[in-house]
């Protein structure tokens, strides 16, 4: 139960956090990958502002076996670039420069974003669940 | 607007600070499309639960901030095939490269990790290369 509390709040404070930002507005996001029109650089001091509390977080993070609730902390992946990771970030990056969304505002937009912002979820997860199959037919098993 | 970086930066700090919770606290990588990702693929069936209290505080806190900010406007197209086309490439790119902004962005650059820096320079280039082509060259975004 403290379990699901933490990670409600965890998940409220990163909704907060992302309309705070104005990450949810696709004109801000769009406007920082515009580098050649009218480029918005807000999406820099946002990535700046949360990498500051989790570098923080990892120092103690490395410090510890388990976290506070009793999970170990999680396991690290080995720091090799396989072709998904690459082909993957790619594709994810041309969807979000399309559209200005990406998963977490995605989510974060689902109250008050309109039918388009329902459309964009469900496709997203038709993806995603489509994803094991695509990687099945590439030959390649899913990356740990 | 001349503040826009104040509110960025502020937001960011919030942000982080959720992902340094969910670390701490809770002994997870806070990645929004792993979260979500493993529930509908069915590969996170014992930490649904979890999984699913992250999205309801994700979903429900905007609903209440939004307007009360300001903050409500996504201008989100309504053109449906840039919708489901960007969904979808969103969709399996973020599970193929097994993260997005949150996890390979800010937890992943958080610690310089290499896979991190990797996705987040590809995706940053995949959506600076459509920008310019769908909005300076083909005018369509």
């Amino acid at each position: 139960m403290r379990r699901n509390l933490f990670a409600a709040l965890a998940g409220g404070l990163f909704g907060l956090g992302l309309v705070v930002s104005d990450m949810t507005n696709t004109v801000k996001v769009q406007g920082w990958l515009d580098v050649f029109g009218a480029w918005d650089p807000t999406l820099a001091f946002v990535l700046g502002g949360a990498v500051l509390p989790m570098a923080v977080a990892w120092v103690f993070a490395g410090r510890r076996d388990r976290a506070v609730l009793g999970t170990p902390m999680p396991d690290l992946p080995k720091p090799v670039a396989e072709p998904d990771l690459v082909v993957g970030s790619l594709l994810f990056g041309m969807g979000w420069g399309f559209s200005g969304l990406c998963p977490g505002p995605a989510m974060a937009v689902l109250g008050f974003g309109g039918w388009q912002g329902i459309v964009f979820l469900l496709a997203m997860i038709a993806g995603m669940v489509a994803t094991p199959a695509i990687r099945g037919r590439m030959g390649r098993p899913a990356a740990a | 607007m001349q503040t826009d970086w104040i509110w960025g930066l502020a937001g960011g700090l919030i942000i982080g600070s959720a992902a340094a919770l969910y670390l701490l606290v809770n002994g997870r990588i806070m990645g929004a499309s792993g979260i979500l990702g493993g529930l509908v693929d069915g590969t996170a069936r014992t930490v649904a639960a979890e999984r699913l209290s992250f999205i309801a505080g994700l979903v429900a806190v905007p609903v209440v901030a939004a307007p009360f900010l300001g903050h409500d406007a996504t201008h989100l197209t309504s053109n449906l095939a840039v919708l489901l086309i960007s969904g979808l490439l969103v969709g399996v790119g973020t599970r193929l490269a097994n993260g997005c902004t949150s996890g390979h962005g800010v937890c992943g650059i958080a610690r310089f990790s290499f896979r991190g820096m990797v996705a987040t320079v590809f995706y940053l280039l995949g959506g600076g290369i459509v920008v310019l082509v769908f909005r300076h060259l083909l005018g369509l975004i």
